[in-house]
C-alpha cells in the first residue's frame, strides 16, 4: 500500500515536468532552445489557478492554461524566430516578465485575503479493471487527465519523432535549417508551430501543478521546474522515453522526500532535491552525452 | 541616441506597468510613479539603499558581462554567488585570528565562484556540453547546498532558524559613514565593474578572451591556447559572482541564510546585455534596475502596488531591448574581430 501511493504520488509529481518537457523537446528538436519554459510554466499555472478560482471549474482552468502557455511562447517566437533576437536572452526576458506578472497579478487580484488559495481539483479518473492491478495500479489507473495526457503523448511523440515525415522535418530543422530551407522547408513557420505546441504543453504543465499537485497558488510556485524540464530533456537525450524517464526519476525524488519526512528519518531532504540536478550532470559526463542534441540547437537561423 | 535606447525603452515600460497595476489593484497610479520615485532616489537614505541593492547586481552583471564577451554563456552567476556566499561564511564564521579576516573572506568567496564555473567550464571542454544547461544545473545543486549548511552544518548555535551565525567582527566589510549601511563592498563593485570593461578592451589576456569568444577556429589558427582561455573565462566570470557573494554576506546581511539571492544572477543577465556588455552601461543599468527595486518597495508600501512587478518591468525591458537590438551580441563579434575598439 505505501509503496502504491507513492509510486502514485510520483506520478503525480512528475507530470508538469513531463508536460513541460514533452513541448520543450519538441521546441528543441526544432533547432529552439527556450529557456523561458519556467516563465511559460509559471504563466500557465497562474492562469490555471486564477480561472479554475473565479469559475470553479478545473477543466476550465486546464483551458485557461494552455492557451496562456501557447500565447507567452508565441511572443518568445515572435522575438526569436521572427525578429532574431538571441533565444538566450529572450528566454531570460520571458522568466523575468511571468515572475513579475504573475506575482503582481496574484497579489492584486487573488493575494488581498491573506488565506491560502484553495483551487478546484482535477478529479482522479479511475480505468475500469487496470485501476485494481497491484503496485502500479493508482499510479497508472487512478489519476487525473493530465498524467494519462502525459503518459499517451508520449510514445506518440516517440514514434512520431522517428517514424513519420512531419518527424523528420522538424529533425530536419533542428539539425540543418539552412538545408531544411533549401529543399523549400518553411523554416519560421514549423518552429514557431513547434514553440506553440511547446508553449500549450508547458502551460499545461503548470495546470497540473495548481489544479493537481499543489491546489493552490503561491508566488513563482514553479520553482524551477521549467530549468527542471530542460534539465529532463538533456537528461532524456533528446528522445520521448529518456524524457519520461528523466521526469518520473525526479516525481519520485520528490515523493521520496515527503516520505522520508513523514517517516522522520534523518537524511537531510536537501540531498534528495539535489539529487537529480547531479545525476543529469553525471549523464552529461557519460561519453557522447551530446552525440543526440539537435545540432543547431539554439543558433540564430537566417535565410542565406 | 542608440546608446540611450535601452534607457528610455526601461522608463517608458516601468511607467506604463507600474501606472497599469495599480489602476488594477484600484489604487492611484500617480501617487505609485511617485512613491517609485522618491523611494528610490528622493533621500540620502533611500539614495544608500539603491547603491546597497545595486552591489550585487553590478558585481553578478559585470561577471555575465566578461564571460558574455567571452563567448561563454555563463548562466551560472545565481549559483556562482550562492556557493561564494557559503565560503565567505564558513571563512567569516571559523575561529582564528580576526584581523584582517575580511579580505580572506572575500578570497574565499572568489575561488569558490571560480571553482564552480570551472565545472561547467569542464564540461564544456572535456565533453562539449554547453554551458547553458551545465550553469543552470548547477544553480541548483547551489541553492540547495546552501539550504543543507545552514540548515545542517552551519545553522546557528542557537539552532532556532535555518541560518549561520553572524560572521566574526572583523570579517565584515568597512562601513566608512557612520550611521549609514553603505559598506566598502560598493567600491569595489565599481572598481571591479570597470577593471572588467579595461580588461577586455585594452589587454593582451582581454583581446584573447574575446578572440576565443567571437571566433575560435581563427583565434586557434593565431596561435591563441583558446581552451586555456576558455577556462580562465569561466573562472574569472564565476569568481566575480563568487566576490559577489561574500560581498553581499561581508557587507550585508552578516550572514547566510537559503533566500540570500532574490535571483541576483538571473537579473544580471538582464543587466549585463541592458548595458549593452560595456562597463559603463553595466554600471548605468545596475543602478537602474536598483533604483527600481527600492522605489518599487515605496510604492508597494504606499500605494499598494507590489514590488515583484519590478521584475516583470525588467523582463519587459530586456525582451524588448532584445527585440530592438537583436544583433547586439553579433555586432559585438564583429567589433572583436576587429579589435582595438573602446570598452
Amino acid at each position: 500500500m505505501l509503496l502504491e501511493s507513492f509510486l502514485a504520488t510520483g506520478f503525480v509529481l512528475g507530470t508538469p515536468i513531463l508536460l513541460a518537457a514533452l513541448g520543450e523537446l519538441l521546441v528543441e528538436r526544432s533547432g529552439v532552445l527556450n529557456i523561458g519554459v519556467e516563465g511559460v510554466m509559471l504563466g500557465g499555472a497562474f492562469a490555471a489557478a486564477l480561472t479554475a478560482w473565479a469559475s470553479g471549474s478545473a477543466a476550465v482552468g486546464v483551458g485557461a492554461a494552455a492557451v496562456t502557455g501557447t500565447v507567452l511562447a508565441l511572443l518568445f517566437a515572435l522575438a526569436t524566430v521572427r525578429l532574431g533576437a538571441d533565444q538566450i536572452i529572450a528566454g531570460a526576458a520571458l522568466n523575468l516578465v511571468a515572475l513579475g506578472a504573475t506575482g503582481a497579478l496574484y497579489r492584486a487580484l487573488l493575494g488581498a485575503t491573506g488565506t491560502a488559495l484553495v483551487l478546484p481539483t482535477l478529479p482522479a479518473i479511475d480505468v475500469p479493471l487496470l485501476r485494481q492491478l497491484p503496485v502500479l495500479g493508482q499510479a497508472l489507473f487512478g489519476q487525473h487527465a493530465l498524467v494519462y495526457l502525459g503518459l499517451c503523448l508520449t510514445p506518440l511523440l516517440a514514434f512520431g519523432l522517428a517514424h513519420t515525415g512531419l518527424g523528420l522535418r522538424l529533425r530536419a530543422l533542428g539539425d540543418h535549417p539552412q538545408a531544411a530551407a533549401s529543399l523549400g522547408l518553411p523554416v519560421r513557420r514549423d518552429r514557431t508551430l513547434a514553440l506553440a505546441v511547446g508553449g500549450g504543453l508547458a502551460g499545461l504543465g503548470g495546470a497540473a501543478l495548481t489544479l493537481a499537485a499543489t491546489n493552490t497558488f503561491v508566488e513563482g510556485i514553479t520553482a524551477g521546474r521549467g530549468f527542471i524540464a530542460l534539465a529532463v530533456v538533456v537528461f532524456g537525450r533528446w528522445s520521448a522515453w529518456g524524457v519520461l524517464g528523466g521526469a518520473l526519476l525526479f516525481g519520485l525524488a520528490s515523493a521520496l522526500q515527503f516520505q522520508f519526512q513523514a517517516a522522520a528519518l534523518t537524511i537531510p531532504y536537501q540531498l534528495f532535491l539535489m539529487l537529480p540536478y547531479v545525476l543529469t550532470l553525471g549523464v552529461l559526463l557519460l561519453p557522447s552525452g551530446r552525440a543526440s542534441a539537435p545540432r543547431a540547437l539554439g543558433a540564430r537561423y537566417e535565410r542565406e | 541616441m542608440r546608446a540611450l535606447a535601452p534607457a528610455l525603452v526601461a522608463l517608458v515600460v516601468t511607467v506604463v506597468l507600474a501606472a497599469t497595476v495599480a489602476y488594477l489593484g484600484g489604487a492611484d497610479a500617480g501617487q505609485a510613479i511617485r512613491a517609485l520615485v522618491v523611494g528610490s532616489v528622493g533621500s540620502t537614505s533611500n539614495v544608500a539603499a539603491t547603491l546597497l541593492r545595486a552591489t550585487p547586481l553590478l558585481l553578478t552583471g559585470a561577471a555575465v558581462m566578461l564571460a558574455f564577451r567571452s563567448g561563454v554563456f555563463n548562466i551560472g552567476a545565481e549559483g556562482q554567488f550562492l556557493v561564494g556566499a557559503l565560503a565567505a561564511t564558513v571563512a567569516g564564521t571559523a575561529s582564528g585570528p580576526e584581523a584582517g579576516r575580511w579580505l580572506l573572506v572575500l578570497l574565499a568567496g572568489a575561488l569558490a565562484g571560480a571553482g564552480w564555473a570551472a565545472i561547467a567550464a569542464a564540461f564544456r571542454i572535456g565533453r562539449q556540453v554547453n554551458e547553458v544547461i551545465t550553469t543552470i544545473l548547477l544553480n541548483f545543486v547551489a541553492l540547495y547546498l546552501v539550504s543543507y549548511a545552514v540548515d545542517g552544518p552551519l545553522q546557528e548555535a542557537a539552532g532556532q532558524y535555518p541560518q549561520s551565525d553572524l560572521l566574526a567582527a572583523g570579517a565584515m566589510l568597512w562601513r566608512p559613514i557612520a550611521g549609514s549601511r553603505l559598506h566598502v563592498g560598493v567600491a569595489i563593485a565599481l572598481v571591479t565593474a570597470m577593471a572588467v570593461g579595461a580588461l577586455l578592451s585594452r589587454t593582451v589576456l582581454g583581446l584573447r578572451l574575446r578572440a576565443a569568444g567571437s571566433n575560435a577556429p581563427a583565434a586557434r589558427l593565431a596561435g591563441f591556447p583558446v581552451l586555456r582561455d576558455l577556462t580562465v573565462a569561466f573562472a574569472l566570470s564565476g569568481a566575480i559572482a563568487g566576490l559577489a557573494g561574500a560581498v553581499e554576506v561581508a557587507g550585508v546581511t552578516g550572514r547566510l541564510y537559503e533566500r540570500i539571492s532574490p535571483g541576483y544572477g538571473y537579473t544580471a543577465i538582464a543587466i549585463a546585455l541592458l548595458g549593452g556588455l560595456r562597463s559603463g552601461g553595466v554600471i548605468a543599468a545596475a543602478l537602474f534596475f536598483a533604483a527600481l527595486a527600492a522605489g518599487a518597495s515605496a510604492m508597494e508600501r504606499s500605494a499598494g502596488v507590489s514590488s515583484v512587478l519590478v521584475l516583470a518591468v525588467q523582463g519587459a525591458t530586456l525582451l524588448a531591448v532584445a527585440m530592438l537590438n537583436a544583433s547586439l551580441l553579433r555586432r559585438f563579434a564583429r567589433l572583436d574581430a576587429s579589435a582595438g575598439e573602446e570598452g
